[in-house]
């Protein structure tokens, strides 16, 4: 019985036979098996199959269809079954093959079977990472020993108590504090006491926020906003610059300087009162300016840019182009007496107004007109009579000398304000006693004095020198006649001293001057020789009404009369080497500035006509009619300076310009090859040639 | 004074003038011929352009100023000539 239990295995115990009933009910009966081992005693055994079957017969014996049929023998047999601890579904036997003994061998089953497998977190508080952790967590080592010690482990965690129960709660923050200043360490363990220990909080009172602020006014703001551009930069120094000016000026504590003339024209002085309109003085009449020429848009074009083509086909004529016309109220009844270009602004010229009838004389007007705006004049001075002949400086352009019918001349200042001349003769002062027919500014003399000729018929040649804002006049020369003849000329009061009714001075020889007379002659006279004269022509048969110098030929000089003909002369020869018959009488006669060889010439039935020497010597290569023949009377002409036109005064008080056409104003074909020669010595060669031309034929001219 | 008074009546009555504007240099319009709307618009815009001219043209060169300034459109021209303190606005027709 014993060895029987033993092999069986563990879980068997020869324990009696009350305990093995138990386990006997697990063990089932096996049918057919060879072994009789029985497991059980014998009474059990019995008791156990009589059971079953008991089991068996006690619920009714079913037979399921596919009962195995058995005989009573073989039913009654008993097998065994053992219990044992081997995985039942291990395979009974594994084999190796050894190949060192070249058999196969058998192995070891596994036996074991895994049903469930979970993985802990339970460390035996010995090992090495129960220790490392419990470092970490800061449980001091003392609480490690305290654990493991078998003895001690009751006794120190009841010392620990005891002070937990004396502090209570209050020594919870002391007790950290100790056990970190023991242990070193940063979190402490709140080991706290099992028995009445109670957190307790306090939180003291938070005081509410309470937000106090303070503003002061803020301080006035505007915006500013300013572009810095370079201009802004430039106007910025140069008012620093005038200030330290004026500074330094203020420091010498000499007279402050008048501010220069910084206008580019001889502009009235501007007004500086306070009064709104007058600061746009300039901005109107630069408007008033651009509304004329909107307005004579087509005459400004035709001014600048029309050439007439169609002088191509006139082989030799040419034509005059009328453009602006220039008229003013104030200038109603007064005819034109004098013309003047302004020299160094060469769009101004002057007209001076008054009367050639003797019976009727009136007021006069001396009036300034500009290209630039045809509608007005830019000035006007209102003077009590008639201007016969005015001249304006060629340096100093704002001068200008009038000389009148009564005998005055008078000197204007265009810059300065007023209405009055800014000097004037008086009878005091030596005035002419009859009509100045010519005035002519000359270089200023040795003391820098403005000085001025005029011609008078009272038979005097006056030097007037302007001497710290006085006139003062010199006789030059007394024109008398070479045996008194009492035959009246025009506008000739006594007969013995002859009138001079023009002269003109030499372009380069200063002292050298030319006067025409009332009788017709012309004299050459010099500065130097107040009574004698150098040479005499006789010229005409009436009176002289132009003599002009020529600008470019240094010898020849031109003569107008109202005997109907113009004569051009060379002052070293008596007589004249042209003459022009010009069926009507002559007022006026003018060079051109940009030929030798041009003139043009006016006459009372209204003709302007333009001669070139050059191209034709008998003839007027133009001769418009300017003005209808009855209407009117054309007093005087002018050339420009430098544009090709020609501004013609009539006795109505109109100033006409006109355009001289390409034929007018032809300068010589140059051969091939050769340059256009320009200059005054072609001019003078050009007339040189002529005159050499006719030196032979001296008869040929009538 | 008067004389400026003469020749802006002048000017008023040359052909096609439509009107005159004098506005001053903050764009207000000082002098006018126009009635009170077109006025208040013209001297705010051209007051703009005219600025912007006269930048332009300083900028390039400081020492240079604007003289005068024409806008010619289809219908009409616009003439504006600017002065220190004030600038003057022509509008003109000259085709009438």
């Amino acid at each position: 019985m014993g060895h029987l239990a033993e092999s069986t295995g563990n879980y068997l115990d020869l324990a009696p036979p009350a305990r093995l009933v138990v386990l006997v009910t697990c063990i089932q009966r096996r049918t057919g098996a060879a072994t009789q081992q029985v497991l059980l005693d014998d009474e059990e055994r019995v008791d156990t199959v009589d059971r079953w079957d008991e089991s068996h017969h006690g619920k009714g014996l079913i037979k399921p269809p596919d009962q195995l049929e058995l005989t009573e023998a073989e039913l009654k047999e008993e097998f065994t079954r053992i219990l044992t601890a081997n995985n039942p579904h291990a395979p009974a036997n594994i084999v190796l093959y050894n190949s060192k003994e070249c058999c196969y061998k058998p192995t070891v089953v596994e036996q074991m079977i895994v049903h469930f497998v979970v993985e802990g977190s339970l460390l035996h508080q010995d090992s090495d990472e129960a220790r490392r952790q419990k470092a970490k967590g800061g449980l001091p080592e003392e609480t490690a020993t305290f654990d493991t010690g078998a003895g001690p482990d009751e006794a120190k965690p009841e010392t620990l108590d005891t002070p937990a129960d004396d502090e209570g709660g209050a020594g919870e923050e002391d007790r950290p504090d100790s056990v970190a200043s023991k242990t070193n360490q940063k979190k402490e363990a709140k080991v706290t006491n099992q028995f009445d220990y109670s957190e307790r909080a306090c939180q003291n009172l938070n005081n509410p926020h309470r937000q106090i602020g303070c503003q002061p006014e803020p301080p006035p703001r505007s915006n500013f906003s300013s572009l810095a551009n370079q201009w802004v930069i430039y106007d910025a120094y140069m008012e620093e610059l005038q200030k330290q000016e004026r500074n330094k000026e203020k420091q010498k504590a000499a007279p402050s300087k008048k501010d220069p003339d910084n206008t580019k024209r001889a502009v009235v002085s501007t007004d500086s009162h306070g009064h709104d309109i007058s600061k746009v003085r300039k901005a109107v009449k630069i408007i008033e300016r651009m509304v004329n020429q909107n307005t004579f848009d087509e005459i400004a074009q035709d001014f600048k840019y029309y050439e007439d083509d169609s002088d191509e086909f006139r082989a030799q004529e040419g034509t005059l182009l009328p453009l602006w016309k220039f008229q003013y109220d104030q200038a109603k009844g007064l005819s034109v007496t004098a013309l003047c270009w302004n020299k160094k602004y060469q769009d101004l010229f002057a007209v001076g107004m008054g009367s050639y009838d003797f019976n009727k004389q009136e007021h006069g007007l001396l009036v300034f007109y500009s290209l630039k705006n045809t509608a007005f004049p830019e000035y006007s001075y209102p003077t009590k009579s008639g201007i016969l002949c005015i001249d304006i400086h060629e340096q100093h352009s704002y001068l200008v000398a009038v000389g009148f019918y009564d005998g005055c001349v008078a000197v204007y200042n265009l810059n300065k304000e007023g209405m009055d001349a800014v000097h004037k003769s008086t009878a005091k002062t030596g005035k002419h006693t009859d009509p100045v027919w010519q005035v002519r500014w000359q270089k200023d003399d040795l003391d820098n004095n403005h000085n001025f000729y005029s011609v008078s018929s009272d038979g005097r040649v006056a030097s007037w020198t302007l001497v710290k804002n006085e006139l003062v006049f010199t006789d030059v020369i007394k024109l008398s006649l070479n045996g008194a003849m009492s035959e009246g000329t025009e506008g000739s009061q006594q007969p013995i001293i002859a009138c001079g009714t023009a002269f003109d001075f030499h372009k380069e020889i200063d002292y050298l001057f030319l006067v025409g007379t009332g009788e017709g002659k012309i004299h050459k006279c010099s500065k130097t020789y107040s009574s004698h004269f150098l040479e005499t022509y006789v010229a005409h048969s009436m009176a002289v009404d132009a003599v002009k110098w020529n600008h470019f030929h240094p010898k020849v000089f031109i003569s107008c009369s109202s005997d109907w003909t113009i004569k051009i002369w060379d002052h070293t020869i008596n007589t004249p080497i042209f003459t022009f018959d010009l069926n009507a009488a002559v007022g006026d006669v003018s060079w051109s500035p940009y030929s030798s060889t041009v003139f043009s010439a006016v006459t009372i039935d209204g003709t302007v006509h333009v001669f070139d020497l050059n191209i034709n010597k008998y003839e007027a290569i133009c001769q418009p009619a300017v003005m209808a023949k009855k209407k009117g009377k054309l007093t005087r002409v002018e050339f420009n300076p430098i544009h090709p036109i020609i501004i013609v005064g009539d006795d109505r008080g109109y100033v006409t310009s006109l355009k001289l056409s390409p034929n007018l104003r032809k300068k010589p074909k140059a051969k091939k090859g050769q340059e256009l020669a320009t200059g005054p010595e072609v001019e003078v060669a050009k007339m040189d040639k002529l005159l050499s031309l006719l030196q032979q034929p001296e008869n040929s001219t009538a | 004074m008067a004389e400026v008074e003469e020749t802006l009546k002048r000017i008023q009555s040359q052909k096609g003038v439509q009107g005159i504007i004098i506005v001053n240099s903050e764009g207000i319009p000082v002098k006018t011929t126009l009635d009170n709307s077109s006025t208040v618009h013209y001297a705010g815009l051209i007051h703009q352009l005219v600025m912007k001219a006269r930048s332009t043209v300083r900028d390039i060169d400081p020492q240079n100023d604007l003289t005068f300034l024409r806008v010619r459109s289809k219908k009409n021209e616009i003439m504006i000539a600017p002065d220190k303190d004030y600038f003057l606005i022509v509008i003109q027709n000259p085709s009438d």
